[in-house]
């Protein structure tokens, strides 16, 4: 070995992810120009920022101690049943909904026309955030928490019908020839070849939806479509910044038990 | 009685597995197809239950014509052919017991499907079948709790509580080690005995075949070399199938081979090397 002449080599330079050398200090560089336009873009002065900090340590303050009165309590209490609600009645209705729409855009089991369809469907949900779609809903059906059941489990079409769809793309092809081979029609398979390897996904989307749907939904009442959110916007509206903090910290843990619960009953499915 | 006449598949990648095989399984009769890999054995046995849907040919069972019917009638005519496979195929989060009842799945309607609401003579049938199996007392346990060789006993035990007119069998035993497989396929002869249930078998162990059969086909690139006795079934005739060399003169199994197949045969194989 000590003996084997062939040329040391002591330099090594890792693999880059561009081209060459020079590619990349150029990509490097449209960034940082990139970033130093947008800054001159939104030219924030100085003094802005200055002014800026003091409004927001004024605020800070003017929140604290949070206001947990008896008509606060009672005003967070009826917010937050309606949020909590809204989440579960939308997930309800938009998983309904999901679930044929995921077989719909499953490429190995629906037509190439119905696959169409289903992922525009998914498309159509994806393409717009929860406020807008809220927006329209409140101008649609008017303020409340209809309008927010109803964004809600639009937005909720989006997101399960496409991981159950993903899913439905790989499940085990084997488990639905046999019940073809004895005899089963398509619903049979349905029922016995497909639903079977994917309910516990199906089980662990739905739990997980309802904990986005929960934190969607205490946000889409600033657009008036239900729920907390409606609440936290009346009292910034009336400078009681003590209440809107004790609303936000009730959100916060509400999110957050939510979050966990979740966690815990999809670990057990699973 | 299964009936077979030229059967033919190429598939969409222009791969000619099958170029005119005509098999017949008459009642009660085992029959082992074996061949080297790629031979066609799984297109064909897929070819007869249209779970493949064959180029050209027919297919009979027992005065239906399988390949005639419409798309729509296939679960009717797939109820009266139990199919056991390889990799076992068991819808793995459902329970032992509903993985035997699918195998009535064809004669209760959707919503008794969904209800799990089978026949009570079919529930009777299933737990004989799992005692017979010797599987009894497992009817609550999840299918992907068991082993290889239990699968495979559910497999049986679905396939023989269709009461079907034929048994088609595609390499039950290869992913099962051998004294697994020989335990499984005495098991599934002796039940199709019993039942009056011929059998067609794919099997790559020509053991096995010799021993559990008492006809078999040797399949080789498509077409059907070897048909005869397992005790016809000689070294040469082993070669052949297997590696394509010519039988030699003195094979005692020359006649069993028809005279224009084996010409026809060298042909196919030197244009196989050639191609
Ligand atoms: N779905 C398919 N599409 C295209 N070609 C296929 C398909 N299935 C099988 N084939 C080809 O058809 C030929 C016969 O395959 P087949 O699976 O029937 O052979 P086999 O005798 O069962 O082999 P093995 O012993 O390996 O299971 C092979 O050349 C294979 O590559
Ligand atoms: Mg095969």
């Amino acid at each position: 070995m000590a003996t084997h002449i062939e040329p040391e080599r002591r330099t090594w330079e890792p693999p880059t992810a561009f081209a060459n050398k020079t590619v990349k200090w150029i990509v490097y560089a449209v960034i940082v120009v990139f970033f130093l336009w947008s800054a001159w873009g939104v030219r924030i002065s100085f003094d802005r920022l200055l002014i800026g900090l003091e409004s927001g340590a004024n605020l800070i303050q003017s929140m604290f101690p949070p206001d947990f009165g008896p008509r606060q309590l009672n005003l967070i209490r009826i917010g937050m049943i309606e949020t909590v609600a809204m989440a579960i009645v939308a997930t309800v209705i938009g998983v309904v909904i999901s679930l044929p729409v995921a077989f719909m855009a499953a490429e190995n089991i629906a037509p190439k026309p119905v696959y169409a369809v289903g992922r525009f469907l998914i498309s159509v949900s994806r393409a717009f955030h929860e406020l807008i779609v809220a927006i329209i809903a409140v101008k649609a059906v008017g303020f409340g928490a209809l309008a927010g059941i109803l964004a809600l489990s639009f937005k909720t079409v989006g997101f399960f019908a496409k991981l159950l769809a993903e899913d439905l793309e790989d499940i085990d092809e084997g488990q639905i020839e046999a019940i073809r081979a004895v005899g089963g029609s398509r619903g049979k398979v349905l029922l016995y070849g497909m639903i079977p390897q994917v309910i516990p996904r199906i089980v662990g989307l739905t739990i997980y939806r309802w904990d986005i749907n929960i934190r969607h939904s205490t946000i889409v009442g600033i657009v008036g479509a239900g729920g907390i959110g409606i609440t936290l916007l009346n009292s910034f509206d009336r400078y009681e910044y003590d209440f809107a903090l004790a609303v936000i910290i009730v959100i916060v843990a509400i999110v957050l038990g939510a979050e966990v619960l979740s966690a815990v009953l999809r670990r057990r499915v699973q | 009685m299964l009936s077979v006449i030229d059967l033919e598949k190429t598939y969409e990648t222009d791969e000619e597995a099958l170029r005119g095989v005509s098999l017949e399984v008459s009642d009660n009769a085992i029959v082992a197809m074996i061949g080297p890999s790629g031979a066609g054995k799984s297109t064909f046995i897929r070819c007869v239950n249209r779970l493949v849907e064959p180029s050209a040919g027919t297919v009979w069972l027992d005065g239906v014509e399988v390949t005639a019917l419409p798309q729509d009638d296939l679960p009717e005519v797939r109820r009266d052919m139990g199919m056991i496979f390889q990799e076992f195929n068991l819808v793995e989060r459902l329970t032992v017991m509903e993985n035997v009842l699918s195998g009535r799945l064809g004669y209760v309607n959707v919503w008794q499907a969904y209800r799990r609401k089978f026949a009570p003579e079919d529930i009777k049938r299933a737990y004989e079948l799992l005692e017979r199996v010797g599987l009894k007392g497992y009817e609550n346990v999840r299918a992907d709790k068991l082993s290889g060789g239990q699968r495979q006993r559910v497999g049986i035990a679905r396939a023989v509580i269709q009461r079907p007119k034929i048994l088609l069998v595609d390499e039950p035993t290869s992913s099962l080690d051998p004294e697994t497989s020989r335990v499984v396929m005495a098991l599934l002869t002796d039940i199709a005995k019993e039942d009056n249930i011929p059998v067609l078998i794919n099997i790559h162990e020509v053991s096995l075949a010799e021993e559990f059969s008492e006809r078999i086909v040797g399949l080789r690139k498509g077409k059907i070399v070897f048909e005869g006795t397992p005790a016809e079934l000689t070294e040469g005739v082993r070669d052949h199938i297997y590696k394509g060399s010519p039988i030699s003169e003195d094979s005692p199994v020359k006649e069993t081979v028809s005279t224009t197949e084996v010409p026809n045969l060298r042909e196919i194989d030197r244009a196989g090397i050639r191609g």
